[in-house]
């Protein structure tokens, strides 16, 4: 019997919490997105997303030699969240390629899990919207899926703040349902798995510049031209799913407010001055770059180090 | 009263209820009492006695010459057989005397109550703590008389007592308080007056409300001396944290409780120093707490330093047949060894955790997805994330200059990591490469 005792380092206890849980939960918690993009985009929204998570998958098994095409969870939320940003109804070889891109270029060449800069979800949308940029914006109504602007496009018809917030507008499969985003990232938060200071500090900051910069004087204006620029285009999806991603967002919670708040910024300089009506995805891009020196400058003092030792 | 908490932690299970209500029972005198030369922290101790001499329970056999160090004495009366070595919780052999029990347990003469303690002088307490062979009951065995000797200049003004007991598992210390609380009380004040503190507290987690009560009923009427209850949070016993928590004052990084006006000892230290003042006994014997899956009959039991450990395993219905672990101290911080034979219950054995297949299943670990969980745990703010990863790359004087030797090894990084990352054991391997460049130096 005592020749079978196992020694190992302590702790001998561990939490359940396993990579694979972790990416599970966030599956989880955008399944309310995908369900509303299915119920806004018919089944072309559906199909989207299953291309996307099975080219991310398989891509991600290809370059591990991985017989187990799950693995830990990673790439099919890679594949789900970059279906997300995709318009409904993209030709099928574009959902493709931008999960490969994802995968291969925004990912593994890194290194695989925990070691890329970027998002990877991003990095392949980012690679698709400069590459195919008229399949980018072909939008759609939600139910008659008649051609459409999205809201954020200089022209558009104005949608009611209250079809923002369900998502009956124009937009992106995953992005267009506040409500259903803000429902799968309280599961992230009862989980623990984002912490509020970024979606704090993002959607903050997007509120507040769209109230003063983009609204006309009166208070009322103002509360709703900033609840608009909360509601409208990628910002929810972005800031509670994409800037939350662990890999790529600073560790220390002062690196996560300001990496909050740059995002914000960023969005919403795009936005309001920028080439483009939409700014979330090159935003998030822009301060995951920023990441690794967030960091280094906002590094909590150690216990002990308030009193110097005589 | 809650008292206010500690930046981190975690809240692992309890797994307590197999001992908690389980008074101290005491164990058999074993057949042989092996005494190892180095039960604490510091110099080992050299035998005094030789092969062939007859000893008594409580004859000091083996002592040092440095100030760093503790005596050892013979838990039994019997015959010193041999001087071999034995298995020790760090994982090296050392030098024990082995000593055959007659049965009789005849007490050394020298073993002499102190009833005018309250008249002795600083020194004379020290003296007697010293001789008596008291070290950290709580595990850490650092020899007690050197904590009641602070810096010369040094004012202490809080006495604090850990009766924490944070480690889930082990109900020792539990048990000492709920059924010896007045020689808590009285070891309190014996600290007190050996490093001149006027104020003593006792910190109990509130997952225990019977040991609060017990040790607020003992407290009673003394003007110096608080009982409080703490927040149930791991790690609430650890010595830095358990000083911020009473008194605000942090611990400088790499100095001792002594520079903020701090001493800390455990409730298990408490009983020993009242039993040696009081009734002149050396510390001999210790409440241990025999738990875990693995085991028959979990017990508490007051066991004779020196008893092999499988005769204690014994008196608990032995091993269940899927044993797979055995843990000395709590699961957080104890010592997995490969083997109970040739192998004594020391000083600071506070418990024999025996733990069953299923829950030490090892585990591959994955790279890190900065997920953070160990940067909010870290009770003493360091990234333990970054210190990891340098290590993994052999980088150590990065782990160096990311504070790895301000870690106090409580684990709850480990605990918590998703990737399963073993960052304690990373940490501790750089703070040995670091420490060796240091001396170097």
């Amino acid at each position: 019997m005592e020749a079978k005792l196992v020694v190992s380092s302590s702790p001998h206890l561990r939490r359940p919490e396993s990579v694979q849980s972790v990416m599970i939960d966030v599956l989880v918690a955008l399944f309310p997105a995908a369900l509303a993009g299915v119920i806004f985009f018919g089944w072309r929204g559906l199909l989207t997303m299953m291309l996307g998570m099975l080219a991310a998958m398989v891509a991600e098994a290809v370059v591990l030699r991985q017989k187990n095409i799950f693995g830990d969870g990673s790439a099919a939320v890679t594949g789900l969240l970059l279906a997300l940003t995709l318009p409904p109804a993209p030709p099928w070889w574009l959902v493709v390629t931008g999960s490969v891109v994802a995968i291969v270029i925004g990912k593994q060449v890194f290194g695989g899990i925990g070691n890329n800069i970027f998002n990877p979800a991003l990095v392949g949308r980012a690679v698709l919207v400069v590459s195919w940029p008229a399949h980018m914006t072909t939008w759609l109504r939600p139910l008659d899926l008649a051609t459409a602007a999205t809201p954020l496009a200089p022209g558009a018809e104005p949608a009611s703040l209250f079809n923002l917030f369900v998502g009956a507008v124009p937009g992106s499969l995953g992005e267009t349902s506040a409500f259903a985003l803000l429902l799968g990232a309280a599961w992230l938060f009862y989980k623990g798995l984002i912490d509020w200071r970024i979606p704090g500090g993002y959607l903050g900051t997007v509120f507040l510049m769209g109230a003063f910069f983009d609204g006309t004087g009166t208070l009322p204006e103002m509360f709703s031209r900033g609840l608009f620029h909360l509601l409208a285009g990628g910002v929810m999806l972005g800031a509670l799913f994409m800037a939350t991603d662990m890999v790529t967002s600073p560790v220390t919670a002062l690196g996560r407010l300001i990496f909050g708040i740059g995002c914000g910024l960023v969005t919403m300089l795009i936005r309001l001055f920028g080439a483009f009506p939409e700014g979330v995805t090159f935003a998030i891009l822009l301060m995951n770059a920023l990441t690794p020196l967030l960091d280094n400058l906002t590094l909590p003092k150690k216990f002990g180090e308030v009193a110097k030792l005589q | 009263m809650s008292f206010k908490t500690f930046r981190g932690g975690v809240h692992p299970g309890h797994y307590k209820n197999a001992t908690e209500k389980m008074p101290v029972v005491p164990a058999r005198l074993p057949a042989v009492a092996i005494i190892p030369m180095a039960q604490h922290i510091g110099a080992p101790c050299e035998p005094l006695v030789a092969v062939g001499d007859e000893v008594k329970t409580g004859q000091k056999v083996g002592d040092s010459q440095a100030f760093v160090t503790a005596p050892v004495h013979s838990s039994v009366s019997g015959k010193v057989v041999k001087i071999a070595p034995c298995n020790h919780p760090l994982g090296r052999l050392v030098n024990a005397v082995y000593i055959k029990s007659d049965g009789e347990d005849t007490w050394h003469e020298d073993v002499r109550p102190h009833p005018d303690w309250e008249q002795a002088s600083p020194d004379e307490l020290r003296k007697i703590v010293r001789n008596a062979g008291i070290v950290g009951m709580g595990g850490a065995t650092f020899p007690t008389h050197v904590k009641l000797s602070p810096p010369p200049g040094a004012k202490i003004d809080y006495c604090l007592v850990n009766g924490a007991e944070c480690e889930p598992y082990l109900t020792s210390d539990h048990r000492a308080m709920l059924e010896r609380p007045a020689e808590i009380i009285t070891g309190l004040r014996i600290i007190m007056k050996a490093v001149n503190a006027p104020k003593g507290y006792i910190g109990v987690e509130d997952n225990k409300p019977d040991a609060v009560e017990a040790m607020k009923r003992a407290a009673a009427g003394l003007a110096d001396v608080e009982v409080h209850a703490l927040h149930t949070k791991y790690p609430q016993g650890a010595e830095k944290q358990l000083i911020k928590v009473f008194t605000g004052r942090e611990v400088p990084s790499g100095g001792l409780p002594s520079a903020v006006g701090c001493v800390v000892h455990n409730v298990g230290t408490c009983i020993a120093i009242a039993d040696a003042v009081c009734s002149g006994k050396p510390l001999i014997e210790r409440i241990v707490t025999i738990t875990g899956s693995g085991i028959n009959e979990p017990k508490n039991m007051l066991v004779r330093v020196g008893t092999p450990m499988e005769e204690v395993i014994e008196q608990c219905g032995g091993f269940k047949p899927d044993v797979r672990k055995v843990i000395l101290g709590g699961p957080m911080m104890g010592l997995a060894q490969p083997t109970v034979e040739n192998f004594p219950v020391i000083k600071g054995t506070s418990g024999i955790l025996c733990l069953t297949s299923l829950e030490v299943e090892l585990q591959a670990f994955s790279p890190c997805i900065r997920c953070a969980r160990c940067v909010d745990v870290c009770p003493v703010s360091i990234m333990p994330l970054f210190i990891g990863s340098a290590v993994e790359q052999g980088l150590y004087d990065r782990a160096e200059s990311a504070n790895a030797m301000d870690c106090i090894e409580c684990g709850c990084c480990t605990y918590v990591c998703p990737s399963k990352r073993p960052l304690v054991q990373w940490i501790r391997l750089s703070k040995g490469d670091i420490a060796d460049r240091r001396a170097k130096k």
